[in-house]
């Protein structure tokens, strides 16, 4: 069976490909997609060839900018963006961290006034290579508390 | 001409580029010796401290006294709308600011400042928010290091005892780190730097040495920067183990520089005895006295505009 019949093809929106299985619901979320009155369409645990298993996610009516796809970049790196018009795509965006990150989440210091005001949360990112492993390293710094977290430990809170 | 600090927020040490912290230590300097007791008449200043802190409190007040301006605030926050009637502090901030020409303020949660900035129409100084910032005692430690030795640059300093949770040290740290220091991390290691903090020092070329032997750094050092180590981090018995390892007593300053000068943030507990009061390094009292200098320039330097 193909994966355009397990997914309906859409006129015009966006379509969020290659999501790591299970990070489907949770990208809804902190996208707040669920809540933008768009009509939506998640398909779970479907078959990709690279890597098993994969989530998939199609907005109608909604064209993704480069900043909302740049958020992705920070909980599912492998996704793709694809912007559609008339059932063609118009646009796929690569994945880059964006320098700075509002609204998306919550600071993991419980002692950070953003918890409890009437502000957004705000963090700028940074990455830098690992002098030990080589790795990549991303960093967020909360605007507020000042403070310092891995890309993991936000991401989790 | 107007000066670079005028209507700035003054939250976090880092927003402060060396030129400001020069202008901020210069006007200090200036306000010591020549004092203007006129220079803030007509100026309410809001003194909020949302926890409490006698030193910084009565430094800052003592500060805009000294400057001729006038106080509103608090010293207990438990007696605000915002216990009471569980105001927001952006809120509380916006209605304040606009009673006044600038907001001192102390909070517990850290970021209180940052925010407060965000919904303030005055200038905002923060007078610390939780573990994270103390702008005012990094510039009054800047100051009266600049005071003792005649210069910032290229000086060696010691930071002494809770390297981990003090965050006066992380504070002082950075902000030396613009004036090409170098430094003597002596801490116990369950209180060291933390990595986060090294690896920035180290990333903008910062020289640093680690050693948990007090007595052998002394010689080297220009500014003995002591911190108390806190006893809750530790067992008793680990505890009187470590501190003694980290308490400055006179004898242990024979060998030290004479012009070397020993600060502390205070209020000091056991870690320096108080036959090191005696000695020509200690300075910390004098330290202590600068905050209001200090703060008297800050207050001078956002409220008018043409001061420098």
């Amino acid at each position: 069976m193909s994966e355009k019949l397990q997914v309906e093809a859409i006129q015009q929106g966006t379509v969020i490909d290659h999501i790591p299985a299970g990070q489907g619901i949770r990208i809804l979320k902190r996208l707040h997609l669920e809540s933008a009155g768009k009509r939506i369409t998640v398909g779970m645990n479907l078959p990709s060839k690279n890597h098993g298993l994969k989530d998939i996610i199609k907005v109608e009516g909604r064209m993704f900018t480069e900043d909302e796809a740049h958020q992705l970049a920070l909980f599912a790196p492998s996704a793709t963006i694809n912007v559609i018009d008339d059932y063609e795509v118009v646009n796929k965006f690569t994945m880059q961290l964006p320098d700075t990150l509002e609204g998306v989440f919550s600071c993991p210091n419980t002692n950070c006034i953003s918890l409890n005001e009437p502000v957004k949360s705000f963090f700028y990112i940074s990455n830098k290579t690992s002098a030990e492993s080589g790795d990549s390293v991303v960093k967020m710094r909360c605007k507020y508390c000042e403070k310092s977290f891995s890309k993991e430990v936000v991401v989790a809170s | 001409m107007t000066n670079p600090l005028y209507q700035k927020h003054i939250v976090s040490i880092s927003d402060l580029s060396r030129e400001d912290i020069e202008l901020i230590i210069k006007t200090a300097a200036r306000l010591k010796q020549q004092p203007e007791p006129d220079l803030l008449k007509g100026k309410v200043i809001a003194s909020c401290f949302f926890e409490a802190s006698t030193r910084t409190r009565l430094s800052f007040e003592t500060a805009v006294l000294r400057l001729g301006g006038s106080l509103v605030g608090f010293d207990d926050a438990g007696n605000t709308s915002l216990a009471k009637k569980g105001e927001t502090l952006a809120d509380s901030v916006q209605v304040i600011s606009s009673y006044t020409d600038a907001f001192i303020m102390r909070h517990p949660q850290e970021g209180a400042a940052r925010l407060a900035s965000e919904f303030s129409s005055v200038p905002v100084i923060n007078g610390g928010d939780g573990a994270n910032q103390h702008p005012t005692q990094t510039l009054l430690d800047l100051y009266t290091i600049y005071e003792s030795q005649g210069t910032l640059d290229g000086l060696k300093v010691a930071l002494v005892g809770d390297l981990k949770y003090g965050r006066t040290v992380h504070s002082l740290a950075q902000a030396l780190s613009k004036f090409n220091c170098e430094f003597y991390l002596v801490a116990p290691s369950a209180l060291a730097m933390p990595d986060y903090i090294v690896e920035d020092l180290e990333e903008k070329g910062v020289v640093l040495h680690q050693s948990d032997d007090l007595e052998a750094v002394i010689p080297e050092c220009d500014i003995l920067y002591m911190t108390r180590v806190q006893k809750e981090r530790f067992d008793q018995t680990e505890y009187m183990h470590v501190a003694s390892k980290f308490i400055l007593k006179a004898s242990m300053l024979a060998n030290a520089k004479s012009t070397m000068k020993v600060l502390h943030p205070l209020p000091r507990v056991d870690e320096i005895e108080v036959d090191v009061d005696h000695t020509p390094h200690a300075y910390y009292f004098q330290q202590a006295e600068n905050g209001v200098y200090a703060r008297e320039a800050l207050l001078a330097l956002v409220l008018k505009p043409e001061f420098e």
